[in-house]
């Protein structure tokens, strides 16, 4: 079956006193090529968790994920991640960081840079292509970290709150920027998000997570991320159903909060 | 600062102002006397103090006495008609008291003779503490005419080559050390103990130690530097490692990266600034040791120099001596920074 699969992954992490953290149970999903997935959820309910099994630096304790029919055994090219930041390699120039990738894969200079400059100059970095990341404000950095994932051609991206840490109005570009480059590259996207509006902004369809255990919740198809791709991002907040389907995944979590902090009270 | 209130103390003529310096010129005090048959005289003690020491002039009447004093000694008075002074300026005086007087101090010893000293002011003598132009003097003549037989850059060659030889033994095995530490349990298993107990130990308190194993000469210092650089270096490579980010190194595999290749293109140049940081520490550490180092036996070398002009009390060539091996150590550092700012330029930007 082409498309990512998770077979009922569960994940339980052992602590050092005996007891155990049960992270994530029987979790199911499958996304097939080309969907964009977005994952919500109160901290702590092991979407971070979920996303590192995926890219395979971590083995869950039980379930079985595939990619296009074939097992997934630790991290790999085919499959990309994109991290929230400090992800960049800092000792190199920015096009050596955008061709780490093919390098790494010992292919020849000429087979890469054309597709390399190709893709700069599509996150807007053609002019940046030699400095160093440390010259870069926040937002070109995850530029580039967009960039060097879409150079090595990976079926899946994976993206860990990858504009977390980015102010408002950089953000907002970028929220456009991913939208435009899922649509161009028809790549199956995973992100990982904390912020309600970028899910639904982002997300073709969406997944909320409880916590304790880590499961899911409740799965959402929604026609944003569809309309964001012909029209400015800023119209399609004003759509009637964003505000509704925000208000109430937003009071799902709230409520879930409450809980946590209900079960962490002492009885009275 | 430093440097004025050393020009101040020394009486330096590069400085304008000066502590009171030792009295020189002419000074008198009248003293009474009492002959063996008890009888009062008066007299007048007349002193000359300087370098040179010549008697004052007009030394007439047969109370006067001339004495010549140099500076910062004492002088024994010897009275007329072998009397017995009683007072000075008017104040008794008793075997073992003193009397203040114009310029000096006059005081009397166990057996009754009155000895001067003249007043010696705040400033310091040149065998305790040379003036800023006479260590200058010492440099430019050291300079020309080496000392102990070898020149001045001699000297400063010999300790910086050792320090060169240590450091690099030290790096060379150090940094391989603290790689394996930082990457395999095992290593850190076997290693960590050694490192952190050897760590804290002073390498002056090896110098005993490599002097038994590897002799006084070469080897031992040599031996010693590499101690002393060893282990600064080890747990920087160390410390390079572990302080990688997870994420940097989960993006290098998921871009498909081998272990490898992470090591070589992501951990070694992660661990950079950590080992430059490190390498500054280590040849500051170095230098200090070649320099105690050459103190227990050496033919050339910084710290020989010193310890051989201070056993003959050449205050001047110790400060000269120190003084150049700040100038060097700092020099080194500063050598290294800009290596540090061209090499590893996102030092801290990370």
């Amino acid at each position: 079956m082409p498309g990512l699969t998770l077979n009922n992954i569960s994940m339980r992490f052992d602590l050092p006193n005996g007891s155990h953290v049960q992270a994530l149970q029987d979790v199911s999903l499958h996304l097939a090529k080309g969907e964009l997935l977005s994952v919500l959820g109160p901290s702590g309910c092991g979407k971070t968790t979920l996303l590192n099994i995926v890219a395979g630096f971590l083995a869950p304790t039980s379930g079985e994920i595939t990619l296009n029919g074939h097992a997934v055994r630790g991290p790999d090219a085919e499959r990309g991640m994109v991290f929230q930041e400090g992800a960049l390699f800092e000792w190199m120039n920015v096009r050596d960081n955008v061709s780490f990738g093919p390098r790494m894969a010992g292919r020849r200079k000429s087979d890469y840079l054309p597709e390399v400059d190709r893709l700069l100059e599509i996150v807007g970095l053609k002019d940046f292509r030699d400095k160093a990341i440390y010259e870069l404000s926040g937002g070109m950095q995850q530029r580039v970290a967009l960039a060097r994932c879409l150079a090595n051609d990976p079926d899946v991206i994976l993206m860990d709150e990858p504009l977390g840490a980015l102010d408002a109005l950089t953000r907002e570009k970028m929220q456009a920027l991913v939208l435009k480059l899922w649509k161009e590259t028809g790549k199956t996207v995973m992100l990982i998000t904390h912020s309600v509006e970028e899910a639904l902004l982002l997300g073709e369809r969406l997944i909320v997570m409880a916590p304790r255990p880590g499961r899911i919740h409740k799965e959402y198809r929604l026609p944003f991320a569809e309309l964001g791709a012909g029209m400015d991002l800023r119209e399609v907040k004003k759509h009637p159903d964003f505000g509704t389907t925000r208000e109430e995944i937003l009071s799902m979590i709230w409520n879930m909060e409450e809980e946590i902090m209900g079960h962490m009270e002492p009885a009275s | 600062m430093i440097f004025l209130l050393w020009g101040a103390f020394t009486g330096s003529r590069l400085v304008p102002l000066h502590v009171p310096g030792p009295f020189a010129g002419e000074t008198s005090f009248t003293y009474q006397s009492e002959s063996e048959g008890g009888q009062l005289s008066d007299g007048r003690v007349r002193i000359a103090v300087g370098p040179d020491g010549a008697l004052p002039a007009g030394a007439e009447t047969s109370e006067d006495v001339a004495v010549a004093v140099q500076s910062g000694r004492n002088k024994l008075i010897q009275l007329p008609d072998d009397a017995r002074a009683v007072s000075v300026n008017g104040t008794g005086i008793a075997p073992g008291g003193a009397v203040p007087v114009e310029d000096g101090t006059v005081s009397m010893t166990a057996k009754g003779t009155l000895s001067f000293a003249a007043e010696r002011g705040l400033q310091m003598e040149p065998i305790w503490l040379p003036s800023p132009e006479a260590v200058v003097g010492r440099f430019i003549e050291v300079m020309a005419n080496g000392y102990q037989n070898h020149s001045l850059w001699e000297h400063i060659g010999a300790s910086l080559l050792r320090v060169l030889a240590g450091f690099s033994l030290g790096a060379l095995v150090g940094i391989p050390l603290g790689y394996a530490m930082g990457l395999s349990g095992w290593f850190r298993g076997w290693f960590d103990p050694i490192v952190e107990f050897m760590r804290p130990v002073p390498p002056l308190a090896l110098i005993p130690l490599v002097i038994i194993w590897f002799g006084i000469w070469e080897t031992g210092k040599v031996v010693l530097l590499f101690l002393a650089a060893l282990w600064v270096m080890a747990i920087a490579a160390r410390a390079g490692v572990s302080g990688v980010r997870i994420s940097k190194i989960h993006a290098a595999y998921s871009l498909g990266a081998s272990k490898w290749q992470i090591l070589r293109h992501v951990i070694v140049p992660n661990s950079l600034p950590e080992i430059f940081t490190g390498a500054r520490v280590a040849m500051g550490v170095c230098w200090g040791t070649v320099v105690a180092a050459e103190l227990v036996a050496a033919q050339m070398g910084a710290g020989m120099m010193i310890i051989a002009a201070a056993k003959f009390q050449l205050t001047d060539i110790v400060m000269m001596g120190i003084i150049l091996i700040g100038l060097i150590g700092f020099g080194i550092d500063m050598l290294m920074r800009q290596a540090e700012s061209r090499l590893v330029p996102w030092k801290g930007r990370g």
